[in-house]
């Protein structure tokens, strides 16, 4: 029995590993932060080199969603119909500080935050970020999909029965954590 | 430098359709009634010493409350902008309309271009805009309830569409 | 026999492009209009715009163009923060130049002031060099977007190596790349850098060469001309009618750029040329901004020469905060820091309208004061809307296909059409 938990661990981490080097991103670009995230993916601060290159116009081909820019109420339903034709396992970054919280606009047509409509696994504050920061985000993300702890990845897990807690998701520093 | 403008006007509309004009900071205003707006615009348009043929702007302006105004005058101010290529010079026209009684005539078949800034204002501060083809909301989702740039919608009432199921994985 | 009873299908006039073609049959094929639905989440829909297009085959027969998916209410934001707090919404209207955006607010807060005469010279310099440098980085955007969404992508990454330069430079005038919130009321926030100069001028010429490179991909590229000669032309009546400027509308003819036509700050000293087009297709939207960038070019190059030392704030402690050193040392630069920042600059009653130019053509601010240190309504009035509301009647009539780069080379920016 333990033999076989070791084989489905390894290949848990394997396929894991292979996901996160290679990501199907959606840019959903709304706003000014799509000029930053246009500049991450130029040839200065390369974004193929993590293998998230190209992005797939099409929610049903793609695996990140990536939240770039100011959300309004007017397309919450856009995006939460996006984010659901996407095919499990899927991610969903925030890019910028209006898809966060909502940023410095608090006014009628605003929505705070892009997890008020998908759940949201990593945030990615400025206004607009630098292109650094959007990969040091990036590769938040990937300690994320390699430990398995991507809201989807948690409700794959769950919906199969495993007992996972709501609360899974440990904080990702930039020190090595022992899990 | 648009004193020409305001001259014209003065001089072609004579039964008080003007009802005040004049130059603040550089530029040249005039208040129309309301009943004489397509008639002035579109003699401005036309009028070979105007011929105000590039439509700019068209706002509204809700004073509602504004410091040191005058509480009688009406609620609402239709603003338009105009500018002529050929003569290099603006005009600013306001009409003035009271909260229950808010519309105006379109300018769409003056300058086709009104068209879609009638359409903000209406979305925005509720004026309505008399014969335009289409008269719908542009920046706000059609179930918006309300007209957000008026002083008295608060700022942060938002009507959300959709929201996340809270407390759940999703 | 009579016609009801024959199997062969009735001769049908078959209408290609603008022109009956009396003698061609077809046979009944179905066209009923079908919907079709473009956005708002769209790669070629810069931003978000929702396109609902009625196409009977791959013709559009007619096109409803929906915006306000940006809406992020600039106006009541800016009625309830003061005169200078509305400058970092401002930059984000038209967030691939946030300078000249900058530029026309201050300019229309200055001309209610009644103080845009006493703008140091040397702050009107740093005005005009940021703005035009800009423009570059609004049109290589623009540009570069467009060209990757018709499949040259290597154009995209050349445009974009040149805008990181530019970017880089900007960061070092005001420590950010994009929204840079470098205007104040009266002046600019921070002197440019000591090699300043010598920075621009080697990005410029690093710049021509990255234009060049663009121009020799796509000025006689036999994809790109037949994907953009002689389609989506506005006309230059409708030009006027619509309120189109800038470089869309200056591609139908129009011959008007408010630097020229109504100078403000220094443009008056500067020898330049403003491009305008003739037949008002998408290939002469593209022509005119690419001769915009060598004229902005030119325009940096004088200013450079020209600018002058000296102070670049205006120095009434009413309008601007006073330096650091004497906020934190004398009471009186204590107080007015703190009722500027805390009240806002008490601008005086009345109204005004402004207007410069911006990327997209001529950016207006309507400013309604009330005499306290808040707007009462501030106004934007947007260029790329006027030229998104044309597309309403430009697009019947053009395949699907056309929308993708007569879209793009309108290049409405959605911060500024729903603001």
């Amino acid at each position: 029995m333990g033999a076989l938990d070791w084989v489905t661990t390894k290949l848990t981490d394997a396929t894991n590993w292979a996901r996160k080097w290679s990501l199907f991103q959606y840019p959903f670009v709304t706003a000014c932060c799509g000029m930053e995230f246009m500049s991450v993916a130029a040839p200065k601060y390369d974004i193929a080199r993590f293998g998230a290159e190209f992005p797939r116009f099409s929610p049903r081909q793609a695996d990140l969603l990536i939240i770039v820019g100011t959300i309004t109420e007017r397309q919450g339903p856009a995006l939460r119909r996006i984010y659901d034709q996407m095919c499990e396992p899927k991610w969903v970054v925030a890019f910028g500080v209006c898809a966060s919280t909502g940023g410095f606009y608090q006014n009628y047509s605003t929505m705070p935050g892009a997890d008020q409509v998908v759940p949201v696994d990593v945030y990615i504050p400025g206004c607009p970020p630098r292109p650094e920061q959007v990969l040091d985000g990036l590769m938040m993300l990937q300690e994320r999909i390699q430990r398995g702890e991507g809201h989807s990845q948690i409700t794959i897990k769950a919906e199969a029965g495993y007992d996972v807690p709501l609360a899974a998701i440990r904080p990702i520093g930039h020190k090595a954590e022992t899990p | 430098m648009a004193q020409i403008v305001l001259d014209q006007l003065n001089a072609k509309f004579t039964g008080g359709e003007i009802l005040e004009s004049g130059t603040t900071h550089g530029d040249e205003w005039a208040r129309i009634r309301r009943d004489a707006w397509v008639a002035v615009a579109t003699f401005l348009r036309d009028d070979p010493a105007t011929k105000m043929e590039m439509f700019t702007d068209l706002t509204s302006v809700d004073r509602l409350g504004i410091h040191g105004g005058n509480p009688d005058a009406p609620r609402f101010d239709v603003v338009v902008h105009l500018y002529s290529v050929s003569h290099k010079h603006r005009v600013r026209l306001y009409c003035g309309v009271n909260e229950d009684d808010a519309w105006v005539d379109t300018l769409v078949n003056v300058w086709a271009g009104a068209d879609w800034y009638e359409r903000e204002a209406y979305d925005l501060y509720g004026v309505r805009f008399k014969g335009h083809p289409d008269l719908r909301r542009i920046l706000m989702y059609p179930e918006f309830v309300g007209h957000p740039l008026r002083k008295d919608y608060p700022k942060e009432k938002r009507q959300p569409l959709v929201r996340r199921n809270a407390g759940t994985r999703e | 026999m009579s016609d009801h009873d024959t199997l062969t299908p009735a001769p049908r006039k078959v209408v290609l492009g603008f022109q009956d073609v009396e003698d061609l049959t077809a046979p009944d094929l179905p066209n009923e209009p079908l919907p079709l639905n473009m956005g708002p989440s769209h790669p070629a829909m810069h931003g978000t715009v929702r396109m609902v297009l009625e196409v009977e085959g791959e013709r559009i027969s007619s096109a409803d163009i929906q915006i306000g998916y940006l809406h992020r209410c600039f106006e009541k934001e800016s009625e309830s923060a003061t005169w200078t707090q509305v400058f970092p919404y401002t930059d984000r209207l038209n967030y691939i130049s946030p300078m000249l955006n900058n530029v026309g607010y201050a300019m229309a807060v200055e001309k209610l002031l009644g103080i845009t005469k006493e703008i140091p010279e040397r702050a009107q310099y740093i005005r005009v060099i940021v703005g035009e440098v800009s423009r570059i980085t609004d049109h290589l955007t623009c540009l570069g977007a467009s060209a990757m969404e018709l499949g040259a992508f290597t154009v995209f990454l050349y445009a974009l190596k040149a805008r990181e330069w530019l970017f880089e430079l900007l960061e070092e005038v005001c420590g950010a790349r994009l929204t840079s919130t470098y205007l104040r009321i009266g002046g600019v926030a921070y002197d440019l850098p000591p090699d300043f100069d010598a920075k621009l001028r080697s990005i410029l010429e690093r710049t021509l060469v990255v234009m060049s490179d663009i121009s020799k991909l796509l000025d006689r590229n036999r994809i790109f001309r037949d994907r953009m000669d002689g389609i989506g032309i506005i006309t230059q009546a409708d030009a006027l009618a619509y309120g189109i400027t800038g470089p869309v509308g200056r591609s139908t003819g129009l011959a008007y750029d408010v630097r020229k036509d109504h100078p403000y700050l220094v443009y008056d000293r500067f020898d330049f040329d403003v491009p305008v087009g003739s037949v008002g297709d998408n290939f002469d939207r593209y022509a005119v901004r690419v001769e915009e960038i060598h004229q902005s070019m030119r325009i940096l190059d004088q200013a450079l020469k020209q600018i002058p030392a000296g102070p670049f704030m205006h120095p009434d402690p009413r309008i601007s905060l006073p330096p650091k050193s004497e906020v934190y040392n004398s009471i009186e630069a204590m107080i007015a820091h703190f009722k500027n920042i805390m009240d806002g600059i008490a601008v005086p009653s009345g109204e005004v309208y402004s207007y410069t130019e911006a990327g997209n053509g001529e950016l207006g601010f309507y400013l309604v004061s009330d005499g306290t240190g808040r707007p009462w309504k501030c106004r934007v009035r947007p260029p790329c809307f006027s030229a998104t509301e044309v597309l309403t009647k430009v697009l019947p009539g053009l395949f699907i296909a056309d929308v993708v780069p007569t879209f793009g080379m309108i290049n409405m920016i959605g911060g500024e059409c729903d603001r």
